[in-house]
């Protein structure tokens, strides 16, 4: 037990709707302002629900090297892009040298871990068509390698050299921060020395948009901005987004030997199963509550030091009510003195990026002492007792930050992240 | 003949690989032209769609140059005509 390495946070990447970059989508979260639009694409495609929230519009070619539009998926463009800006912000590349390449300790060393929900979803929608009218002699040669989830760790990891384990887990929408947890294991169990780890997901098309709205996953609010209202008593369920966020996990005594700023520790992670329902989590929050203890045991702290939660929120009417009673169940009265906020009221529901993208923006909740507002909430569900922060970011200083995540199949997960 | 494959060579790597079109030319190696072997299978699959010929596996074994391709290709238009 004593021999446990601590495993802190030395570098972030985002791109979310609300914002390309760690500044920007952290002031697009604090703004409060959706980023869900009408798309055109969905619009003309004629599906049930045309609103989804999407990541500024870049040029892979340009900005990733000549081919990437052709021979990568957009959730894997999106995995490096975030990837990289979290290796230079952890000073383990040379920037001047290569944007990517980790030069400041051995590659050989550091491993990626990935979540991703539903890998290049994009490709699948513009092959198969393709394949069905040409023929099967004509299917591309570039068709696997690009949807396969695993296909974002595995490019960050020619590009940056990094030679350690390589993963990509799939719990759902909890993938982003599943990978958090196993790779703070990898790290805490000396496997590797530095892990990229986070949550990759552009699943926004025609195919997906139809198939989640039949489920009735999906907001129908006609108004894109108004539509993704997290624990608001008119919400009626998620905005479809993409996205990524990649964190830098090292060793504690790794980040202070080369020199690095610790950002944050992920002091406790916790996983469980509803073994319950395909898609519905039970009404008592179920599995939620084991996967949120189990986190709080793990950090070893006092569960009244956590001070804000980063909830998974999605704006589904279940799921929202479901995540306040598992938080009563877990903490009793200390629910109260949560100051909780979704970032998904802006951002939309990323799936598999989620669980990392909201562990960033927990971590800096933390370090600026700001807790960013829920967009939209502006009638709180009198079966949510909990102090969600609306209209404003609202100032707070805390020492320790829970992040939740739920994914369809029952999956779930939770991280305690502290100060470093 | 040849002079209209190169044309055909030239299009599909600048539209479809996005190569500058300046280097594209005869002596030009599929490798020096940033395309792995994953490429050069899709670059069989239009090149086939746009001649109608299609280069197999085995034949593309000796094949490193523009010029080579377009050697093989007008080889199998005459073998077939």
């Amino acid at each position: 037990m004593n021999a446990r390495r601590n495993v802190v946070v030395t570098g972030m990447g985002l791109v979310t709707p609300a914002g390309r970059g760690l500044a920007d989508a952290w002031n697009g979260v604090l703004a409060g302002k959706a980023a869900a639009v009408v798309d055109e694409e969905l619009a003309a495609a004629g599906t049930p629900v045309t609103i989804c929230c999407r990541v500024p519009a870049y040029d892979a070619d340009a900005e990733l090297g000549r081919g990437a539009k052709r021979r990568l998926d957009r959730f894997t463009h999106l995995g490096v892009l975030a990837a990289r800006e979290a290796v230079q912000h952890a000073g383990l590349v040379d920037v001047d040298d290569d944007p990517e390449r980790i030069v400041a300790t051995d590659p050989d060393r550091v491993g990626i871990l990935l979540g991703s929900g539903i890998g290049g979803a994009e490709t699948w929608a513009d092959e198969y068509p393709r394949f069905l009218e040409k023929g099967p002699n004509r299917a591309s040669p570039m068709f696997i390698p690009k949807m396969l989830s695993n296909t974002a760790a595995g490019t960050i990891a020619i590009r940056t050299g990094a030679r350690g384990p390589n993963m990509t887990v799939n719990t759902a929408c909890a993938a982003g921060a599943s990978a958090i947890h196993v790779a703070r294991d990898l790290i805490r169990s000396g496997v590797a020395d530095v892990v990229l780890a986070g949550g990759v997901e552009a699943g926004i098309t025609a195919l997906s948009i139809s198939a989640f709205a039949q489920m009735g996953a999906l907001s129908r609010n006609g108004d894109p901005a108004a539509a993704s209202r997290p624990f608001d008593v008119d919400r009626d369920g998620f905005v479809m987004g993409e996205g990524a966020g990649v964190l830098v996990l090292e060793s504690e005594e790794h980040a202070r030997g080369r020199g690095a700023a610790p950002l944050a520790v992920v002091a406790g992670a916790g996983a469980s199963a509803d073994a319950f329902h395909a898609t519905a989590p039970p009404e008592d929050g179920g599995g939620a509550v084991l996967a949120i203890q189990r986190a709080v045991e793990d950090a070893g702290i006092d569960p009244t030091s956590i001070a804000h939660l980063n909830a998974h929120g999605t704006s589904t009417p279940l799921n929202d009510v479901a995540e306040a009673r598992a938080l009563r169940k877990v903490f009793g009265d200390h629910t109260d003195d949560l100051v909780v906020t979704s970032t998904k009221g802006v951002t939309g529901h990323l799936l598999g990026a989620a669980g990392a993208v909201e562990a960033i923006f927990a971590i800096q909740a933390m370090r600026e002492g700001l807790v960013p507002p829920t967009a939209n909430l502006t009638t709180q569900d009198p079966d949510i007792a909990l102090d969600v922060v609306a209209g404003e970011p609202r100032a707070v200083t805390f020492e320790a930050a829970l992040s939740t995540s739920m994914g369809f199949g029952g999956q779930n997960a939770a991280l305690v992240l502290t100060r470093a | 003949m040849s002079q209209d494959l190169f044309a055909t060579f030239q299009t599909v790597l600048v539209d479809t690989f996005g190569v500058p079109a300046e280097d594209v030319t005869p002596d030009a190696t599929f490798e020096a032209l940033g395309l792995d072997s994953l490429d050069v299978v899709e670059l069989t699959l239009v090149l086939e769609e746009e001649t109608g010929v299609k280069l197999e596996d085995e034949e593309l074994e000796d094949v490193r140059t523009v010029q080579d391709a377009i050697d093989k290709i007008t080889e199998k238009q005459q073998a077939a005509a």
